[in-house]
């Protein structure tokens, strides 16, 4: 009773704070669901992603310095090492300040996915599930499913091959069909069940869980073989915990559309 | 009566072989303490903490020596950095310890290796090492999986001696491997290998880049080539020309020359060779068993194998893969230079420089399996002629007198405008039929040279001739057959 009371007055708070009235979804885009084979699907088949939307932009570090202005909690000074590793926002100086170097525009890393729940959650947003981030993802700027393109792949797999681009600004990647910029090219982003894909053994039949991405079973659980640039994010999804704090990791979230 | 005790063990404990060999070690020991019986390399003991010395290829540490089974710390660092892999060709390596191959680690058997695997948070990548020195699931790819900024820290005891191969299995496994992600881990056994006087690390691997073979420029990875096997550079050391020139491996006249081979891979297999240089020893696939007197070795992608060899004469040394094409074309060619005192029994270098004539007597012929076929269709004008001689002429006599008949400088007298030539026809026939060696003057240059008796028939003969003759302002002179018979048949001319 005592919790949920003070849940929703953390929760009213962060609409005064940062003056959302209802369901404007200002810097989001309205992303139509559809049904589609991700890299591994439950029983590597045909997922359905229902209708919501996304944050245009991953988060800033103006936009998170805002949040634990008002969050303490969050603070680098502050916050439990249960929800954020020492590393948590390493590349700030302190509690309200970045480092030299460091640009208030440019994606918010060195964040723990317990921080990056919390920032949705009081947006009166979440953090996407993989399916619905790789749904969003797998667009380039003409086609909502562009994995079949070589220049997509290319596209993609250039930027795993360019160091640093955590220092990059926020929008400087073209956007995709759908509005959304940034989800490849700039930073790895959270995903609510980031973890899953490794630890739900009936995730991939026949497979038991100890197999993780190592070595074959990777390329045996895969429907799509071609598309490498997957396995990395997914291979990078399974080397994280929710406490980890990285410098190359931040995240955007999404929204139910009723 | 220690002996009487044993026996009496044997019978009693014979169906129980586990308890027989403590007991039996336990009587050995205390008959003579001074030499421990060990049953296995698990219960070597380890003493002390020791910090391992990592190097760089084509470097080794220090031998283990008698040096007694430790506590290793192994420091491992990951780094995805850009480098060169030949000139105006750059590449994006995945590292450990910032070099392809990764840094070599050496132990001797029963080190407990305490394994620091460090992913630099630069780094965009997870990432993870199996050692196939490690008895363990993954061979510690498990335990060592580690995101960007974090470290893991994992341990094994070291029961096999050998020359083992560590790789990075993180999926995509081959892309890791194939953008530089594998080492050596060398287990010496107890009391170490002999000592020799040079010790290398060489290791072969195979890259995959979107531009072709010295295409300029950032080259990223090519996953389509990759799993085609179609390789635009096979290379020692991680880049071309990692051992040739002042990179060159080095050693003085009478050393012995250990190498440390591996093979990366990701797909193709190394046929190890050494130009110029015979294998004293092989430890073949790494392992104990030693083969020698070895030309070529075969080191699989995943493998290794140490080559020792006494060098004898100075000179240097080319390694390569003996699959050709990828040494002087896909950059697998490494450099032994040697210095030293010349041995002219063991190498005499160039002595002398003779013509060589299989005949004898100054006639050659061009080796041939068949009787030669008149040609079946017979030159009717002379524009036939023409013709039929000029593709005589592109197959046979090109080569050396040139397209224009223009000869080469010194070596091949010229058949345009020459003198030589429009002086005496049947003396030109001659040299068609039956060869030519010895010095003559050619538009007043001197030839010393020779040319091969020509399996042509008359026909073609007239025709080669009579196109010569009509080309290059020579005499236009037109070569019936019947002129060449009445010259093959008169043994005089």
């Amino acid at each position: 009773m005592k919790i949920n009371t003070l849940r929703r007055l953390f929760f009213i708070g962060c609409l005064f704070y940062y003056g959302i009235v209802c369901c404007q979804s200002k810097g989001m885009v309205f992303i139509e669901g559809s049904r589609y084979i991700p890299l591994y699907g439950r029983d590597s088949t045909v997922v359905e992603v229902k209708d919501f939307e996304m944050d245009i932009f991953p988060v800033t570090n103006a936009e998170f310095l805002k949040f634990i202005a008002l969050n303490p909690q969050w603070q680098k000074s502050k916050v439990k090492k249960l929800f954020a590793e020492e590393n948590y926002l390493n590349n700030w100086l302190n509690d309200h300040d970045l480092k030299s170097g460091v640009n208030l525009k440019s994606p918010v890393t060195y964040v723990s996915w317990f921080a990056a729940k919390a920032y949705c959650e009081c947006m009166g947003k979440r953090l996407p599930t993989i399916d619905e981030w790789e749904y969003v993802a797998m667009a380039d700027k003409e086609l909502r499913d562009a994995r079949v393109k070589k220049s997509y792949n290319q596209q993609i797999l250039a930027w795993y091959e360019t160091p640093k681009t955590y220092n990059n600004l926020i929008g400087e990647n073209s956007k995709n069909v759908w509005g959304v910029y940034d989800l490849h090219g700039l930073v790895w982003e959270w995903t609510l069940d980031f973890n899953s894909v490794l630890i739900s053994g009936e995730s991939r039949k026949d497979v038991d869980k100890d197999s993780n991405l190592f070595c074959g079973s990777a390329a045996i659980g895969a429907t799509d073989l071609m598309n490498y640039a997957a396995f990395m994010r997914y291979a990078f999804r399974g080397s994280i915990k929710a406490r980890y704090a990285i410098k190359n990791l931040g995240f955007r979230c999404v929204k139910d559309v009723n | 009566m220690n002996h009487l005790i044993t026996s009496f063990i044997t019978v009693s404990f014979l169906k129980r072989p586990g308890v027989l060999l403590f007991i039996g070690v336990l009587l050995f020991s205390c008959a003579n303490d001074e030499k421990k019986e060990l049953a296995s390399a698990i219960d070597i003991p380890v003493f002390q903490e020791m910090q391992a010395e990592l190097t760089s290829p084509p470097k080794v540490p220090r031998p283990v020596g008698e040096r007694k089974a430790k506590k290793l710390i192994v420091d491992m660092e990951i780094l995805e950095k850009e480098g060169e892999m030949t000139n105006g060709v750059r590449y994006v390596y995945w590292t450990f310890g910032g070099t392809v191959p990764g840094s070599f680690i050496r132990t001797r058997v029963g080190d407990e290796v305490e394994f620091h695997l460090k992913n630099h948070p630069d780094n965009k990548l997870p990432h993870n090492i199996d050692l196939h020195a490690v008895t363990g699931p993954g061979g510690g790819a498990e335990s060592s999986f580690v995101a960007p900024g974090h470290e893991k820290v994992f341990s094994f005891k070291v029961l096999n001696p050998g020359l083992y191969v560590y790789h990075c299995a993180t999926a995509p496994v081959g892309m890791h491997i194939a953008n530089g992600m594998y080492g050596l881990i060398l287990v010496e056994p107890e009391g170490g290998l002999p000592l020799v006087d040079k010790e290398y690390y060489i290791m072969q691997g195979d890259f995959y880049t979107e531009g072709k073979n010295g295409e300029r420029g950032l080259q990223p990875f090519d996953m389509q080539k990759a799993v085609n096997e179609n390789a635009d550079y096979v290379v020692f050391n991680g880049k071309v020309g990692a051992l040739t020139g002042d990179n060159a491996i080095t050693a003085n006249v009478g050393e012995t020359v250990r190498l440390f081979v591996g093979n990366g891979g990701p797909n193709l297999v190394s046929s190890f060779h050494v130009i110029g240089e015979i294998f004293d020893k092989v430890h073949i696939e790494g392992g104990n068993r030693i083969n020698e007197n070895v030309q070529t070795t075969l080191i699989p992608a995943g493998g290794a194998a140490i080559v020792e060899f006494k060098v004898d004469v100075p000179g240097t040394f080319i390694l390569v893969d003996h699959s050709i094409f990828r040494a002087f074309n896909k950059g697998a060619l490494g450099m032994l230079k040697v210095q030293g005192e010349k041995d002219k029994t063991i190498y005499s270098g160039e002595l002398r420089d003779d013509i060589y004539l299989p005949e004898g007597g100054g006639i050659q012929s061009m080796p041939t399996t068949e009787e030669f076929v008149e040609a079946e269709v017979t030159a009717k004008t002379l524009a036939e002629q023409l013709k039929f001689g000029k593709q005589t002429y592109m197959q046979t006599c090109f080569a050396c007198h040139q397209g224009e008949g223009q000869g080469v400088a010194g070596a091949f007298p010229p058949l345009s405008k020459s003198d030589y030539l429009n002086a005496d026809v049947d003396r030109a026939i001659g040299v068609v039929l039956n060869g030519l060696t010895g010095e003559i003057t050619v538009n007043g240059e001197k030839y010393n040279s020779v040319m091969t008796r020509q399996n042509l028939t008359d026909e073609e003969i007239a025709n080669v001739l009579t196109y010569v003759y009509n080309s290059w302002d020579n005499s236009e002179q037109v070569v019936t057959p019947e002129m060449v018979n009445k010259v093959r048949s008169n043994s005089n001319l």
